[in-house]
């Protein structure tokens, strides 16, 4: 029963590109600036269920072969590993620090540690929207 | 140095996280579970003494100082709870394998299972109102994927109902935590305890703190919001009811015990005045529940209420021997239900059925069983020498001197009606002609070693109450002087 959706896909083919590339600079901006781990892994989620809306489940799931239920533990395991790395300072649990690097290309970039607990969170994020989308996708 | 009272929180949360990881190799992650177990255990002692010897230790996480920061408190009664917790934890991860199906094992149970003590050792750490209401989500979503591991129908038809109750009633906290956030500007619970004290309570502090004594009274079971507990205690594996029935309505009654000792105690004319009398219609329904029906596990679950009742009771004295009763009542019934559950749930396997009419002279079968269960009935109906005769020998005494006459006489009656409640289990499954069934012998020791050690841990605690009961009277000191609590949080 499928429908001639020949709109629907070109354009998720542009626009997939566009939340996946602006989710991603939520996830890098997010530690001192609007955005964050959280929404930036509900977008990936939205741009990769648009996916799957448009080009069916058996192909996104070659393109990417991820077992999403996976990524939630290891999501978190980053998240928590950020705050056990204080253990190893001798700082209060969760403390976080930054620093100016010279990257080639980049320039001047200030990294924190904050980022690494938010790469958590938004690995946490993507794989439990999608686990739970697609469990409900695949019931019928 | 600080970073140790967060220990408890994180170690079953890493070991829950990586459990997810290879939760197929079930050789691997009942041996790593129980490693981790041990060593969790291991770890709580040793903060215990730590906090015994340098006093209670604060941790103010990612350095942000208290009040703005979210502190991590672990004061004397905290890091006793977290033990206890551990203890139970140890016992009811080695019983798991012999009571659980390979594929209720595989399907995450570890994981949940840690994520539940994750969860519970939180609500015991926690110095922050809003920070209890997370761990109290954490074990929550923990408690709704124990309860329906399995998937049976009637776990299906009562997790429903717990879940929804809980949904309900976890709105209702973080309304309420709202609610005090806008009248005292804060919900480190070392300030909120200041600043009540500080415009002495007035009636809209009062009025909070009802409604979150009614938020923490649905996850205690108190009468009149105890309905839901029973059947959906039963319904899930005899380790899942174990741990449900030692550590749930525990954690309830903590955030009662703390909150109604350090932060409304000002108004203990409408607060404390309506914890006794629900302390006194807990005990009595609950026991009414429990003399009502033949079902062996119902009948231990019900009896969670009237315990719930009689450290309620304590609160609401709020006198020395009071809280201390409580705290003494809180440990002790902890580990007797935790053993209770867990013989209850064996006593089910080898007969093949939980319903008393059909069973009869076990004993003949299970010397052992049946005398453990039988000292297991007289430690949780408190006669002496074992613990729940310390615990409710301090409350009747609180009672005495309030010259509160009436809970006093009804304690009393619970606790021969409890008793009674116990005792037609010992006659009616273990009495009786020798039965016709398939005797395993080897399945009853694997099965009834934890019980073994957690009841002589209770008999310890009664018989050894001596060496605990300095402790628990520091614990009360701790608790009824708000202001050392406040200042060893907020450090003035």
């Amino acid at each position: 029963m499928r429908t001639n959706d020949l709109i629907f896909r070109t354009t998720t083919s542009l626009i997939a590109f566009i939340l996946l590339g602006f989710s991603f600079y939520l996830l890098l901006a997010g530690h001192n600036a609007p955005g964050g781990g959280f929404i930036g892994g509900l977008m990936t989620a939205a741009a990769i269920l648009l996916m799957y809306m448009a080009y069916g489940f058996e192909a996104i799931r070659k393109i990417i072969p991820v077992n999403f239920k996976m990524v939630i533990p290891t999501g978190l395991f980053i998240a928590v590993l950020t705050g056990i790395g204080s253990f190893v300072f001798d700082q209060p649990f969760l403390s976080q620090t930054y620093g100016h690097f010279h990257l080639p290309i980049l320039g001047d970039v200030e990294l924190a540690t904050a980022m690494i607990f938010d790469l958590g969170v938004y690995l946490t994020v993507v794989g439990v929207t999608l686990t739970i989308m697609l469990t409900i996708a695949n019931d019928s | 140095m600080s970073n140790i009272a967060v220990l408890p929180i994180l170690i079953p949360l890493v070991a829950g996280i990586i459990t997810i990881f290879f939760h197929k190799k079930i050789k691997a992650v009942r041996f790593f579970a129980k490693l981790v177990t041990l060593l969790n255990l291991g770890v709580a002692v040793w903060i215990g003494y730590y906090v015994i010897q340098n006093g209670t230790v604060v941790l103010e996480t990612g350095d942000w100082v208290a009040p703005y920061g979210i502190v991590m408190v672990a004061d004397r009664l905290a890091i006793f709870l977290v033990i206890t917790t551990n203890i139970i934890a140890t016992a009811c991860v080695f019983f798991a394998q012999h009571s659980l199906s390979l594929k209720q094992e595989q399907f995450y149970f570890y994981t949940f299972y840690f994520l539940l003590i994750t969860g519970v050792s939180g609500a015991f750490l926690t110095g922050d109102l809003f920070n209890l209401f997370v761990f109290y989500e954490v074990l929550l979503m923990a408690s709704y994927g124990l309860v329906i591991l399995g998937g049976e129908r009637v776990q299906l038809r009562e997790s429903l109902k717990y879940v929804l109750l809980n949904l309900f009633s976890s709105m209702l906290f973080v309304t309420t935590v709202a609610f005090l956030y806008s009248v005292v500007g804060t919900i480190n619970m070392a300030q909120i305890a200041q600043r009540v004290q500080e415009v002495e309570q007035t009636g809209i502090l009062t009025t909070i703190g009802i409604v979150l004594f009614f938020v923490f009274a649905t996850k205690g079971a108190i009468f009149p919001l105890y309905f839901w507990l029973p059947k959906s205690y039963i319904v899930p594996n005899t380790v899942v009811s174990a741990l449900f029935g030692a550590l749930l309505t525990k954690v309830g009654i903590y955030s009662i015990l703390r909150t109604f000792t350090l932060m409304f105690t000002n108004d203990t004319g409408v607060t404390h005045e309506l914890f006794i009398w629900l302390a006194a219609l807990s005990m009595l329904f609950g026991v009414i529940g429990a003399l009502s029906t033949n079902n062996i596990k119902l009948i231990i679950a019900y009896n969670i209420i009237p315990a719930v009742g009689f450290m309620l009771m304590g609160i609401g004295l709020l006198n020395d021997a009071g809280i201390s009763g409580s705290v003494y009542y809180l440990i002790h019934d902890m580990i007797i239900k935790a053993a209770l559950f867990l013989m209850v749930g064996a006593l089910a396997y080898l007969a093949g059925t939980s319903d008393l009419t059909k069973m009869k002279g076990m004993i003949h079968h299970y010397p052992l069983l049946g005398w453990m269960f039988f000292i297991g009935s007289l430690v949780l109906a408190g006669i002496p020498p074992f613990s729940g005769f310390i615990g409710k020998l301090l409350l009747l005494r609180g009672g005495i001197e309030e010259e509160r006459f009436v809970i006093v006489v009804i304690g009393l009656l619970t606790s021969l009606l409890i008793l009674l409640s116990m005792m037609r289990i010992f006659m009616r499954g273990f009495w009786g002609e020798k039965p016709d069934i398939k005797v395993q012998p080897k399945q009853a020791r694997k099965l009834m070693m934890p019980a073994v050690f957690l009841l002589t841990l209770s008999i310890i605690l009664g018989i050894g109450a001596e060496w605990f009961y300095p402790h628990v009277d520091t614990i009360t000191t701790e608790l009824l002087d708000q202001g050392s609590y406040i200042d060893s949080v907020l450090k003035e």
